[in-house]
């Protein structure tokens, strides 16, 4: 067991794949000669060749479009959005093809590809690049939204994300690629689609899942030092989600906390509450609680930006509300 | 062009017209729904372009994609069948009249979204080079999905990786009902290879002698690693973008200008002028599709609805 950063987990993960199958290739803004705007591929070019770590122009729909049609021919492409942001660029093709042609065309066309993009908020990017839409890709039925919050869940579902034969959004937060965790030796596959206790605790679900499972731990044990013992559900997936741990924990603790970084409207929180309510409600001893952030595009101010994402003090506040 | 060749296509041809002719008449029957977009005046563009193409090129359209589903050896009786959602339709009932594909025949759909499957053809093509094999991807489009991003980024990218596909412009002088020269800068399609130093060519789409030889002409030196080309068909459609529409954009008197020109008229006159065949038989082609449209009219109509389950199939491979 190594103790690596989330950039290593997923940087071995797109490594030992592409050395397992020659099928596996890379593409993407930066990906080769750079070796990635965030130092993911650094290496991948000189040892997998240009053939197999392609540098793409500027053209978000262009890089997830021949992903698709690279995938339709049998081979796994892991197409690299430089952020998530970018992504709406290539909605279209991610929304209305990625999704779509499986079903549409009747089974007969298989999508196996990646797509990882690169979200979240607090690194003073503005309002264009530090959104954290998840939600959104979370809801179209089709594709499937993987979003780890720990480097051993990064690398076993990004190898997971690789084999499937179903088109996954990968979504990587900009703020855990330096966060370290232990990650075990050796093969590694976590299955999409899953949710994992993270800490076990009596007194209040919290439902969490990438960044804000950081933050979730942290509010844990600020809570745990006043005799407050909170158990946290890291989704993993947002699709398909797993509710499983989420309702097992509730009728346990019968409190619940939602914490995501995207805006609550609409958000994961409404989605999970809602299924709370509909499939456990006699459990439910308190009205559930969402910590998610303020309404507003992100500003680029430091003390704003940090106003209006969620952090350790929301969620604490947010446990002793439902208490 | 051989006589056994030219009857093949010529029948290709009046299976394309007859089969449009019966769809719209189910649609009017309201038998078929949502839209449906006839290829009918451009029967000379697919069928002389896709009989150049090997078995391992690929064929991807948009949504006008009955025709090119024809040439690309789809069963009559089956794209009928998907146009009323029927469960033995090409897509389960689940695609429609735009979503025709058979991936065994190298026939990549039908996309409904303008210019979206363009980058689509781009990863095909990659699919190719990355494996080594000898195929083209031939991506047909129409004039109106050029002005859209799609095509332009899909251009550089294919040229950029130098990818083994044709794109193949059915300039059919109308998006909807803008004319080409009310929404793109040039009314010549071709001249946008230009801007990505990308060889390209124009030929009349009436007449299907000329498309196929230009194909097969260009298709070979592809193959034989040109890079990417670009090859504008013109022609007209003569019925309306899809059914319904009140063409307040064109005068009878255009139409009836283009319909002299009629390519399927023009190749079966070519036909009898190059002794590739007599009235008999061409008569005897007429004959057989009629009897194939009435036979694939009775399969779809007598076919079952999709079952319930099939509402959740399918979504994903791995559920």
């Amino acid at each position: 067991m190594a103790k690596i950063t989330m950039r290593e987990a997923i940087s071995q993960a797109l490594w030992e794949e592409m050395e397992r199958d020659p099928k596996v290739f890379i593409l993407g803004e930066e990906v080769g000669l750079w070796g990635g705007t965030y130092a993911v591929t650094k290496g991948f070019f000189d040892h997998f060749g240009a053939e197999r770590v392609r540098d793409t122009p500027i053209a978000e729909a262009a890089i997830v479009g021949a992903a698709i049609g690279a995938a339709l021919t049998g081979l796994r492409p892991v197409a690299e959005l430089m952020t998530i942001n970018f992504a709406f660029s290539a909605m279209d093709h991610i929304v209305n093809e990625a999704a779509k042609l499986h079903y549409m065309f009747a089974g007969q066309m298989v999508l196996p590809m990646v797509i990882r993009a690169v979200g979240g908020g607090g690194r003073q990017l503005g309002a264009t690049h530090s959104q954290t839409p998840d939600a959104v890709f979370a809801h179209f039925p089709g594709l499937k939204v993987v979003a780890p919050g720990t480097p051993a869940d990064a690398k076993g579902l990004l190898k997971a994300a690789i084999r499937s034969n179903d088109p996954v959004l990968f979504i990587e937060h900009a703020t855990l690629y330096q966060t370290r965790g232990e990650v075990p030796d050796g093969e590694l596959i976590v299955p999409i689609g899953k949710s994992k206790i993270q800490r076990l605790g009596r007194d209040v679900t919290l439902v969490t899942y990438s960044k804000m499972l950081e933050v979730s731990m942290k509010a844990a044990e600020q809570l745990a030092a006043e005799g407050i013992e909170v158990e946290i559900v890291d989704l993993r997936s947002l699709r398909p989600l797993d509710m499983d741990p989420v309702l097992e924990s509730l009728k346990k603790t019968n409190r619940a906390v939602i914490v995501e970084e995207g805006w609550k409207s609409y958000g994961v929180g409404a989605e999970i509450a809602s299924r709370i309510y509909e499939e456990a409600f006699d459990f439910v001893d308190a009205p559930i609680k969402r910590v998610a952030q303020a309404e507003v595009p992100l500003p680029y101010n430091r003390t704003l930006e940090q106003m209006a994402l969620p952090n350790a003090a929301d969620v604490v506040k947010a446990v002793k509300e439902v208490l | 062009m051989d006589k056994q060749t030219g009857l093949k296509l010529y029948h290709e041809m009046v299976l394309i017209r007859r089969t449009e002719e019966k769809a719209a008449e189910l649609y009017q029957q309201g038998k078929i729904g949502g839209f449906l977009h006839l290829y009918i005046g451009q029967e000379a563009v697919s069928t002389g372009l896709i009989s150049a193409r090997l078995p391992q090129d690929r064929v991807i359209t948009a949504y006008r994609d009955h025709g090119v589903a024809i040439n690309c050896g789809l069963p009559a009786k089956e794209i009928l069948a998907e146009m009323l959602g029927k469960v033995t339709g090409v897509s389960r009932g689940k695609g429609g009249s735009m979503h025709l594909a058979d991936v065994s025949k190298n026939f990549w759909g039908g996309h409904a979204i303008v210019g979206a499957h363009l980058p689509l053809a781009a990863g095909l093509a990659l699919g190719d080079l990355y494996q080594k094999q000898d195929g083209v991807t031939i991506c047909m489009f129409g004039d109106g999905a050029t002005n859209i991003g799609y095509f332009h980024e899909a251009l550089n990218l294919s040229k950029v990786w130098n990818l083994p596909v044709l794109w193949v412009c059915e300039n059919n002088q109308y998006g909807m009902g803008t004319a080409v020269d009310r929404a793109s800068a040039v009314s010549q399609i071709r001249q946008k290879a230009e801007g990505y130093g990308m060889t390209n060519s124009r030929v009349d789409g009436m007449n299907l002698v000329a498309v196929r030889e230009a194909a097969q002409k260009i298709l070979s030196e592809i193959r034989n690693g040109s890079g990417p080309q670009l090859l504008e068909i013109t022609t007209y459609r003569y019925r309306g973008h899809s059914m319904g529409d009140p063409e307040r954009y064109r005068k009878p008197e255009e139409i009836h200008l283009w319909q002299e020109q009629d390519p399927i008229g023009i190749f079966r006159r070519h036909l009898l002028d190059n002794g590739l065949a007599v009235e008999a038989e061409l008569n005897a082609e007429d004959d057989a599709v009629e009897e194939e449209i009435r036979e694939a009219v009775i399969f779809a109509e007598s076919s079952p609805e999709p079952q319930a389950e099939e509402l959740f199939r399918d979504i994903y491979v791995e559920a």
